[in-house]
């Protein structure tokens, strides 16, 4: 087994501080160099992708006097996929008097992350977070307010207090659009140049240093190279690489793979959120899933017949005939266990056939006893946006119907390695946001994901960037340097090969059944077994594809299925370390449930003294098995401890 | 479902373009209307010929990136929907629809479905914003703001950008996009220091970006996706007028 990877040199932040947690960010903002005003106009930046973590650090790095270049795939920087998320955004304003504080929201996030977080990280999360709230409220962004004109909050994802700010069932909306504001703002003063319809598809390094991108403009499909003093990917997540996914149909992984490529450090690759309450699969034309929010399960209840290839309608089968699993296996917790959770379970009864829906992949959310308690008015006054929404997409009237829920692929944790400073190990390579492996351990608590998008772009990363940048200035390179040139004709080469491949497949043809892999063997549940099946699944699917994919048309214009074909290919080299990874670290945790580890009621049991510590992936050539790094986490203030929810 | 498509085909923005008509067979009235688009694409690919071009990106309502006329209609026969969340149950079994990208003089045609929306952000550069540098904010509280404001502004502020009511409209007038910014902002006190050249210089890049002007026809609210009522319109003429009076 060992042969998937070989274990090489130990590896530490070594830009984090020491001593108390408390002040340790304010040690590093003091003891970073800076650089003087007039000097930043002459340094050059570079921002891949335009999210909340993009977007907001590319407008305070324009503002703060930068020349920055933007880049992002979508027509518009306000089309970014943190556009989607609904719930909520957490800050420790503890406006409510109910006990919240920095720490707590520090001592939540380390343990929702199963203990797989850096605490120096988490700890600045909350206290920036505080901040994060003060600027989006200047810049407008229309939180949800009391009658007495203060903030609302509401509480989410099993918290005990209530520190969520929202923005009805949009928050990511809204947040997004005040960092696309700010960054428009930026762009007419000047400090911004915005490329929309680019995607970078090569990282340049020289003499060790990140030093630009190559990209593709997909309109005219020109390819160019660009070059700065710092390149910050805030490209997102990976999730796709499951093919159905709650994630826009465009997020892809090529940004950060193309960097892992080149010497990045993959970190974590396996550690993927599984959020329970989506809506199920309803054919094979299905091309994404949707989420309905988690505060559903504040009043439906879940439930599965009794007996395995039950298929009457839900309305025949009396109450004795059901199963509200949740309610009966987590009896304190019920139907508000944590997602990873949840989703198992769901996951656990289907496979015992007794799903419900077509395909048998779903189980029941009912609101029967809600409409019954509090009336259908009161129920729709709390989730009438939801119901309709569900009934759009399934054409079923959940207010009669229980609706069908399954989980689905959301997030995922991992990402490239970053120090404290969230500097990748290469110099000059800065990652945030989703896109980056840090601050959400093994599972990530819901409203977490805009905070961290929102402090790494807008408070961390513009106060750490100048550090590096100080010890400059770096010697100016032109297009001419021979890794510019290597790095722009391996692009081309690898576009010019995609299109003459001409065999007889699609590119989404080859994306499905990768999908189908990844969900089987690297999903919610894996096995040592399994995994080792699905690497070798994934070799042979990828070769196939390299000599069946049927790629039309020609690089010199806009071409979808080009752009799908590149992405793609990215994703099968991805899916292999996911396995590797997944396959290494025999525990469960998180989301992610090694069936070999389990406590004897089957929950899943964490190894502190074996696995506490980063998994940082390097790559060693093409073929190759990867070496693995270990950063050891240290928990000083935190302490783990076994998670029950029975 | 079997269904005739007629679908805008057009390689760049020099060619002239045309309709092309296409059959497909055998989709489910569970699939999305992009879905659908989806089959039809990898058949094309199959048999050798070029996929239709569209944008989407989410497909769950909310980017906006998708958009085209379907039988005339912005976004499609269902009210308050975006393309990616129309569902082909909608249609009947042999039906014909015709497909064709937004048209509006300030969105050209880039290929088949897909246009250049690019002049919206020209109108958000031109002012629509609150100057807050990142770090100077004061303290959330310090600002309250009256809860039926903040719903307002909330209201005003679900815009997605997707360009339909440019699209719907006889003149491509961008009045409504326009009208929904300046109502977010100029609804929160935040947003009281620059609204008198906010909306002034918004109005201005509007005329610049090659968008008609509005005459009261209505069609862009009854095909926006969120529901951006057409009195935002109004008010955003009162601020106008109240603005270049007072310069």
């Amino acid at each position: 087994m060992t042969n998937f990877w070989t274990e090489g040199e130990p590896i530490a932040d070594t830009a984090a501080p020491d001593g108390p947690v408390e002040t340790r960010w304010e040690r590093r903002q003091f003891s970073a160099k800076l650089v003087n005003p007039a000097n930043r106009r002459k340094l050059t930046v570079i921002v891949v992708g335009t999210g909340l973590a993009g977007g907001s650090a590319a407008a305070t790095l324009g503002e703060a006097g930068y020349h920055v270049k933007s880049y992002c795939y979508q027509d518009s920087p306000r089309r970014a996929h943190s556009i989607a998320a609904q719930g909520g955004i957490n800050a420790a304003k503890n406006y409510r008097n109910d006990g919240d504080s920095i720490y707590r929201l520090f001592y939540d996030t380390v343990k929702g992350g199963d203990f797989r977080a850096r605490e120096s990280n988490v700890y600045r999360l909350a206290q920036v977070s505080v901040n994060i709230i003060d600027q989006c409220v200047a810049q407008g962004v229309p939180f949800a307010r009391e009658y007495g004109g203060l903030l609302d909050n509401r509480s989410f994802g099993g918290t005990q207090v209530s520190r969520t700010f929202y923005a009805r069932g949009q928050t990511g909306q809204q947040l997004l659009l005040g960092a696309y504001q700010a960054l428009e703002r930026q762009i007419a003063a000047g400090n911004v140049e915005m490329h929309e319809r680019h995607e970078m598809l090569e990282l340049i390094i020289v003499d060790g240093k990140a030093r630009g991108i190559v990209v593709r403009d997909m309109v005219t499909g020109e390819i160019s190279t660009e070059l700065a003093d710092a390149v910050v990917l805030a490209s997102g997540g990976y999730g796709n690489v499951f093919f159905l996914s709650t994630n826009a149909k465009g997020c892809n992984v090529t940004a950060t793979w193309r960097a892992h490529r080149k010497g990045a450090y993959f970190a974590n690759p396996c550690y993927t959120q599984i959020h329970p309450t989506c809506i199920p699969e309803s054919g094979s034309h299905q091309s994404k899933l949707t989420l309905m929010s988690e505060s559903l399960r504040n009043d439906g209840r879940v439930w599965v017949p009794k007996k395995a290839g039950d298929h009457r309608d839900a309305a025949d089968i009396p109450e004795d005939e059901r199963d509200y699993y949740l309610e009966r296996i987590y009896p304190s917790f019920g139907n508000l266990v944590p997602r990873d959770i949840a989703s198992r379970a769901a996951k656990n009864v289907c496979d015992e056939g007794r799903g419900v829906g077509p395909g048998g992949l779903g189980v029941y959310l009912d609101f029967a006893d809600a409409i019954a308690r509090l009336g259908r008015a009161a129920v729709e006054a709390k989730y009438g946006n939801l119901f309709e929404m569900y009934s759009r997409i399934t054409g079923e009237d959940p207010y009669v119907t229980p609706m069908r829920i399954y989980p689905a692929v959301h997030y995922t944790m991992g990402g490239l390695w970053v120090d404290y400073d969230l500097q990748s190990n290469i110099p000059g390579l800065f990652v945030i946001g989703e896109a980056n492996f840090s601050d959400h351990g093994a599972n990530r608590l819901g409203a977490s994901a805009l905070m961290q998008g929102l402090a790494d772009g807008y408070f961390v990363l513009p106060n750490t960037l100048g550090n590096y940048l100080a010890a400059g200035p770096y010697p100016k390179i032109g297009v001419d340097h021979p890794a510019v040139v290597e790095a722009r004709s391996s692009v081309e080469q690898r576009i010019q090969k995609f299109l003459s491949i001409n065999g007889d497949r699609t590119v989404d043809s080859f994306h499905r059944e990768l999908g189908h892999i990844m969900w089987e063997y690297c999903g919610m549940e894996r096995t040592e077994e399994g995994l080792t099946k699905a690497i070798g699944l994934i070799r042979s699917l990828r070769e196939e594809f390299w000599t069946r994919v049927k790629v039309p048309g020609r690089g010199e214009e806009l071409n979808q299925n080009l752009e799908k074909a590149g992405r793609v290919a990215d994703f099968f080299e991805l899916a292999e370390l996911m396995c590797i990874d997944a396959l290494h670290r025999a525990e469960s945790c998180g989301g992610h449930f090694r069936a070999e580890s389990q406590t004897e009621d089957g929950e899943a049991l964490r190894h502190d003294d074996e696995f506490a510590y980063v998994a940082a992936w390097e790559h060693v050539g093409f073929g190759s098995a990867p070496t693995l790094h270990k950063e050891d986490l240290n928990f000083e203030y935190v302490h783990p401890t076994q998670r029950s929810y029975k | 479902m079997n269904l005739k498509l007629r679908v805008w085909r057009q390689k760049g923005p020099e060619d002239k373009g045309r309709m092309v008509t296409y059959e497909v067979t055998d989709i489910s009235p569970d699939a999305s209307f992009l879905e659908m688009l989806d089959v039809l694409n990898e058949r094309l690919i199959l048999e050798g010929d070029d996929p239709i071009a569209f944008d989407h990106d989410c497909r769950e309502g909310i980017c906006g990136m998708c958009g085209m006329m379907i039988n005339g209609v912005a976004h499609g026969p269902e009210r308050a929907t975006t393309t990616c969340q129309l569902h082909m149950r909608h249609f009947k079994d042999g039906d014909s629809i015709d497909i064709e990208p937004w048209r509006a003089a300030a969105f050209p045609v880039i290929k088949d479905l897909v246009v250049n929306r690019g002049a919206f952000d020209s109108i958000i550069q031109a002012g629509g914003y609150i100057t807050a540098p990142t770090g100077t904010a004061p303290d959330a509280h310090a600002t309250p703001v009256p809860k039926a404001d903040a719903d307002a502004a909330f209201e005003a502020a679900t815009c997605i950008g997707c360009g339909a009511c440019v699209a719907a409209c006889p003149n491509g007038s961008s009045m409504l996009f326009t009208a929904a910014k300046v109502a977010h902002l100029g609804l929160l006190p935040q947003g009281q220091p620059e609204r008198s050249s906010r909306v002034i210089s918004m109005i201005e890049a509007q005329d610049e970006a090659g968008f008609g002007g509005c005459t009261n026809a209505g069609e862009c609210t009854t095909v926006c996706p969120k529901g951006i009522p057409l009195n935002l319109i109004g008010r955003l003429n009162a601020d106008y007028l109240k603005a270049v009076s007072g310069r």
